[in-house]
């Protein structure tokens, strides 16, 4: 039996001991028990350092709304979560809990010496330190001497630095009525909504008991209800489950605990599960949250909520002291103060901040007992380093200061100012409040439009007499306030003090307030603190609190950690990996991948021979590279294109679309023939480009880019919709049904020409720039004799199940031919050698189709493209726009690097205006040099200048040159 | 059983025989003449599904009405070619379009009790059978990827996942699978 | 995550099952040699971005794929109504209470 641990009562398991440690300590509680609780059985109240002071900290509360219990728990392998809060942390065999904020330890810190420099450390330290460092000594003083330090001392907890093992799953759900909070309200509206079998009802509580402060005082009641719940097959009842972020439209988020801490857990198992429920009706039976008192020394440990230490006492079979004084401004205090008397605890008195104790016979019925309740008295100090040891009470004087009045030894200090409805989650979905002076907290008044939100319980203001109490802000005090530290916010270290110096500063608004003292920020985000600290404004400020205004509530309401939200989108998992049907035979053959999109591009393929060690990875690239290339020019090369976007155009309008689509003349086009296109958009730059290829009368074939594939689809898909709907035509996306394998190089028609059936391949027949339907090793096919490389091409689509094998047989035959595959790299080099472009390399959403030299392009006839009138405006056809330009540098060897600036002036100053930049470069293995595409303002006037880009080290002069820098006239697409 | 799945007692995942698929759109004009010749009634109301046969099965139909002017028709993989010429010559006179796009998906089926709540995990649709019931089909989500969802009886889903994300859906209903044990 | 009621499918579905698309009831001025530089600018560029109802496009792209138009409120997120494309706003969907109202005579 541990020494705190009354001898019978409550919900724990007697007959389940359990062994944890803290901080390195081993201990017993029980099942049913929280950290918290098993602490103070163990007769542990010192569990942290606060934040900024370091000042010793006690367990303040028995729930989630708990600022000073911050510990982290260590379930090992790399399981390790910072800033839990000890009252919501359920106890389990083994458990490891260390506490936080200590320099080197709990009892001896050094970091406490930020308390004695307090009053340097005081509202709005942070701002006014960065705003005038010159006051202490300059910048750099700061930041070598006051920023280290203070950011050692000040802080919760450490992130872990390992991957998180454990993982996390998600689920949607819908309900008619979703219920937050599983307390008497809660249940008991549970339980009427669901009396109709197709009214689904979700229950959520973040206990891992229903029954909230039933389980107090009415443990079996709350067993019938959750009974009568569970039988009912239309109830969902998520425990250890809080609602933290409450949204448009009835949606709410919740994060479950799963690890249930005293079953051994499938080490696969999510540890926690995210639900997005939506709700056809939301109530919020969220229940309310006891008032600290803001009194000086009201931190140390020992000083607690009158609530929570009932709790401890009657819930779990703890008694929080011996010894205990209790100070209080409403009658909720006197049930803890029976409760411990009879568990036989000392009530040494109960201090009344109150002229005249509450309702009924209350304070009689104290007296009865032998306890003295002493009206009209609040605690002017206490003492104890690290637990309370005795307490100076004061006699509030009408003139609202107070006297000393005598003082008490005493092991536990409980208050209570009152109970606060939680309407955190209401007011998340934009619901209006209305101040209740009596309550003195903000109430429920109207929910947001949109919003089917009830609140209900005590959470609604539904609270017995005995909890109500106006009483807010800073109790009175002997002599000068400024000259004691009362805690109103005990997670930030805000005291009444710093409050009225912000005000006193000119800080009005209470948004700036907060910002400027850090009070209701942090892990509990102010719940015990904010009416008190709206109090103290208002007082210091002469205004009522609702002229105060009221800082914004926000998700989440308790923390929630990142990996809920991450989910399970993470590693392979995190997105989509595209991989084309060519995928696995690429990888067996030493493809390098890139990243094209979601897509898996093979970039280069590795010689299987070994590399040479001594090579770096950059030297081996670019030694496949020219090989690849050398390949294509003088045999053939196979390359993998199927991530091209491909779209069937089918209907008697399709040429009108396409034509009012693309700036290219379509209407033209023969059946069986291609054509390079451009797309546009309405400003005039282009924006995406590919192949029309026309299959018959009204169907075509249409290429996009592959990271433009989705959205042109989406922008096509406009225009037929909204722009067009006369227009008789449909797309349908095939990207994924074709797969495309480029056949490249001045053999490649021999390597295809016996496989291929149906289709005539000679020039003559089948000429640059056609496309055909066939087959090929007897599978359907579209043959197009297109090329990106400037040799004689093909490209043949098959559908993507069918592709790997003929692929493969490609393959051996081009092995054969002194050829083989090419990667996305090689195809840059071969394209470029040919100056063509690339959209969003070469082009960056600022270029029109005259300045890529693709003028040619445009039908100048049609009355109307999309870009059309983007063209026509004055900056587009303005002169010295920048155009697309080959570049040599004078070192013909030199490789440029893409992005570089270029300047006229070989002596240009820094921060000179360049005149263009590099866009594509390459070592040319068919040049045997170095080219580049650039583009240059008035560039092709400029052929044949020298230019120059300063780099780093030097200076590289360059000359403009063509943009085609292999075989300008073309002869080799003819073969 | 498909690979880097495993079935439990309340849900199996099975992956689709190749199948024939074309995307059909037209008018409602053309859908008597379409039902006729398709030998299955396209059905008029969107996000609906209908069917005869057994899937993969000599005769088997399928029709997904996915879009106001949009259907899915899935058959046996060897009849692709006359069905699409038995449409083609019965819709001649009405505009439309017929595209093969039997390589652009994969089909799976994910049967059992738990099929529905298994597919919560991702897809955001309540998929209760008051708001989904049998005979429902439409396209939504499954996390990151779009799916196609047609609910054939209570547990018994059809899905359709373009052929790239196949791998990641099945991997990502595998990891949701986790928490569904 | 919003709800929002596809006029196609007749649904409420869920949020990101939709791509957001701009403002709606923009007219793509033409034919372009007799539109001015200023129409073809405010065409492209201008568009107003009021606090309270604005009707603006959507489109089912992981559902029926149609686009259509919506009137949200911008403060309160509440969709007052979604209709199809090509139909004119719903008269009675006019800027709503949380629209600034201009001093009337």
């Amino acid at each position: 039996m541990t020494a705190f641990r009354s001898p019978a009562g409550g919900r724990i398991d007697r007959s389940k001991p359990i062994r944890f440690t803290f901080d390195g300590r081993q201990m017993h509680g029980h099942a049913g028990d929280t950290l918290a609780s098993a602490l103070l059985a163990n007769g542990v109240h010192l569990v942290g350092r606060s934040f900024k002071y370091h000042r010793p900290r006690g367990i303040l509360s028995a729930g989630p709304e708990e600022p000073n219990a911050l510990v982290t728990i260590d379930r090992g392998g790399g399981r390790e979560t910072p800033n839990l809060r000890a009252t919501q942390v359920e106890l389990y065999e083994g458990l490891v809990a260390r506490s936080q904020n200590r320099l080197p330890g709990l009892r001896f810190d050094i970091g406490g010496i930020n308390n004695a420099f307090s009053r340097f450390l005081g509202a709005g330290f942070y701002y006014k330190t960065f705003m005038g460092p010159q006051a202490l000594g300059g910048a750099k003083l700061w930041a070598r001497l006051f920023e280290p330090a203070i950011r050692r001392a000040a802080g919760l907890g450490r992130a872990p630095a390992g991957p998180d093992p454990d993982r996390y799953a998600n689920r949607f759900a819908h309900c008619e009525v979703l219920v937050i909070g599983g307390g008497e309200a809660g249940l008991a509206e549970a339980l009427r909504r669901s009396e109709d079998p197709a009214c689904r009802v979700i229950l959520c509580d973040e206990q891992a008991e229903f029954g909230g402060w039933m389980l107090v005082e009415a443990p079996e009641r709350a067993d019938e209800m959750v009974k009568a719940l569970s039988a009912r097959p239309n109830v969902t009842m998520l425990r250890r489950s809080q609602a933290f972020g409450a949204y448009a439209q009835n949606f709410v988020a919740i994060a479950q605990q799963l690890t249930d801490p005293l079953a051994t857990t499938d080490a696969e198992a999510p540890c926690e599960r995210l639900w997005q429920v939506r709700a056809g009706e939301v109530v919020l039976a969220s229940g309310a949250i006891e008032r600290p008192l803001v009194f000086p020394d009201n931190d140390r440990p020992g000083i607690l909520l009158a609530g929570a230490a009932e709790t401890y006492l009657r819930r779990y079979g703890v008694l929080p002291g011996r010894k205990i004084v209790i100070l209080t401004a409403c009658d909720t205090a006197y049930g803890a103060a029976f409760a411990l008397q009879d568990a036989g605890a000392e009530i040494v008195a109960i201090a009344e901040t109150r002229a005249a104790p509450g309702a009924g016979d209350i304070a009689a019925r104290a007296l009865a007992r032998g306890i003295p309740v002493l009206p009209g008295t609040t605690i002017l100090g206490t003492t104890g380093h690290l637990r309370v040891s005795s307490v100076r009470l004061g006699r509030i004087r009408p003139d609202g200061e107070a006297e000393p009045s005598g003082g008490f030894t005493a092991d536990t200090v409980l208050m209570s100012g009152g109970w606060t409805p939680s309407i955190h989650l209401f007011s998340q979905t934009k619901g209006k409040l209305r101040w209740e002076e009596g309550l003195g907290a903000y109430l429920p008044a109207l929910p947001a439009p949109g919003q089917a939100i009830r609140v209900i319980g005590a959470a609604a203001g539904e609270m017995p007499a005995g909890m109500r109490s106006p009483a807010l802000g800073a109790l009175p005090v002997a002599g000068s306030p400024d000259r004691v530290k009362a805690f109103v916010d005990f997670q930030n270290d805000v005291t009444a003090r710093d409050l009225r110096l912000a005000t006193r500063e000119g800080f009005r608004s209470i948004e700036h307030v907060k910002r400027y003292t850090t009070t209701g920020m942090a892990t509990d985000q102010g719940k015990t603190s904010n009416l008190n600290s709206l109090g103290i404004v208002a007082a210091e400020t002469g205004r009522s609190v609702p002229e105060i205004g009221l800082t914004t509530f926000r998700a989440p309401y308790t923390p929630v950690t990142f990996g809920l939200f991450a989910g399970q989108a993470r590693g392979d998992l995190f997105d989509p990996v595209r991989r084309t049907p060519m995928h696995d035979w690429a990888e067996r053959n030493g493809a390098v991948f890139e990243d094209v999109g979601t897509w898996k591009r093979a970039h280069y393929f590795l010689p299987r021979r070994p590399v040479d060690a001594t090579a770096s990875g950059h030297a081996a690239m670019h030694e496949a590279v020219q090989a690849e290339c050398r390949k294509v020019r003088e045999a053939v090369g196979l390359f993998d294109a199927s991530t091209l976007g491909k779209i069937e155009f089918v209907g008697p309008d399709a040429a009108e679309f396409l034509e009012r689509a693309y700036v290219n003349p379509v209407k033209g086009l023969a059946v069986g023939r291609c054509r390079y296109a451009l797309l546009l958009n309405e400003a005039g730059f282009i924006i995406d480009d590919g192949i029309i290829a026309r299959l018959a009368q009204d169907r075509f074939h249409v290429t996009t880019t592959t990271g433009g594939a989705a959205r042109v689809f989406g922008m096509f898909e406009d225009y037929l919709q909204t722009e067009w709907p006369d227009l008789k035509v449909w797309q349908t996306s095939v990207t994924e049904h074709w797969a495309v394998i480029a056949v490249q190089g001045p053999r490649s028609r021999e390597i295809i020409a016996d496989l291929v059936e149906g289709i005539e391949l000679s020039d003559a027949a089948f000429p640059h720039m056609a496309v055909r339907e066939g087959r090929i090793t007897g599978t359907p096919c579209r043959l197009f004799r297109v090329s990106f490389t400037g040799e004689l091409g093909y490209e043949i689509n098959i559908p993507a199940g069918l592709a790997l094998p003929l692929w493969e047989k490609l393959a051996e035959r081009a092995a054969e031919f002194g050829g083989g595959p090419y990667g996305t790299e090689a195809m840059h080099v071969l394209r470029a050698e040919k100056g063509y472009i690339i959209v969003a390399q070469d082009t960056d959403g600022t270029m029109t189709p005259e300045d890529m030299g693709l003028g040619w392009a445009i039908g100048k006839k049609k009355p109307d493209f999309i870009g059309k009138r983007g063209l026509m405006r004055p900056d587009l056809t303005a002169s010295g726009r920048k155009q697309l330009v080959g570049l040599v540098a004078e070192d013909r060897s030199r490789v440029l690097e893409e992005g570089a600036q270029i300047v006229p002036d070989i002596l240009a100053p820094a921060g000179s205006h360049a005149i263009g930049h590099v866009t594509s470069a390459y070592s040319s293995a068919a040049l045997g040099h170095g080219i580049a595409l650039a583009v240059i303002e008035d560039g092709r006037n400029r052929i044949g200048q020298l230019l120059h880009i300063p780099m780093e080290r030097e200076t590289i002069a360059v000359r403009v040159v063509e943009p085609v820098f292999l075989d300008p006239e073309g002869a080799r697409l003819h073969g | 059983m498909v690979d880097g799945f495993a079935d439990t007692s309340r849900f199996r995942l099975v992956e689709a025989p190749p199948l024939a698929r074309f995307v059909l759109r037209a008018p409602d004009t053309a859908l008597k003449a379409a039902g006729k010749a398709y030998g299955l009634a396209l059905p008029e109301a969107l996000n609906h599904g209908a069917s005869h046969g057994e899937r993969g099965k000599p005769g088997a139909r399928v029709a997904l009405h996915l879009g106001p002017d949009e259907w899915w028709l899935i058959v046996p993989e060897a009849e692709g070619p006359d069905v699409a010429a038995a449409l083609e010559s019965a819709l001649g006179s009405h505009p439309h379009s017929l595209v093969n796009v039997s390589h652009r998906q994969v089909g799976y089926v994910l049967e059992g009790e738990g099929a529905a709540g298994l597919l919560n995990a991702g897809c955001p649709l309540d998929l209760s059978e008051a708001a989904f019931p049998p005979g429902m089909a439409t396209r939504s989500l499954f996390h990151r990827v779009g799916l196609m969802i047609w609910r054939m009886a209570p547990g018994l889903f059809r899905l359709e996942i373009d052929r790239s994300l196949a791998p990641y859906f099945v991997a990502a209903l595998a990891e949701a699978a986790k928490d569904h044990s | 995550m919003l709800l929002i009621r596809c006029p196609w499918c007749g649904m409420d579905r869920p949020e990101i099952e939709f791509r957001h698309a701009g403002a709606a009831h923009i007219t793509r001025p033409g034919p372009p040699d007799r539109v001015s530089d200023e129409e073809w600018a405010a065409f492209l560029y201008l568009r107003d971005n009021p606090k309270g109802r604005v009707a603006e496009r959507w489109r089912h792209v992981h559902g029926c794929g149609r686009f259509f138009n919506a009137v949200r409120d911008t403060v309160t997120d509440v969709f007052v109504v979604t209709y199809k494309a090509g139909e004119p706003r719903p008269p009675e969907t006019g800027p709503g209470e949380s629209q600034p109202t201009e001093a009337r005579p």
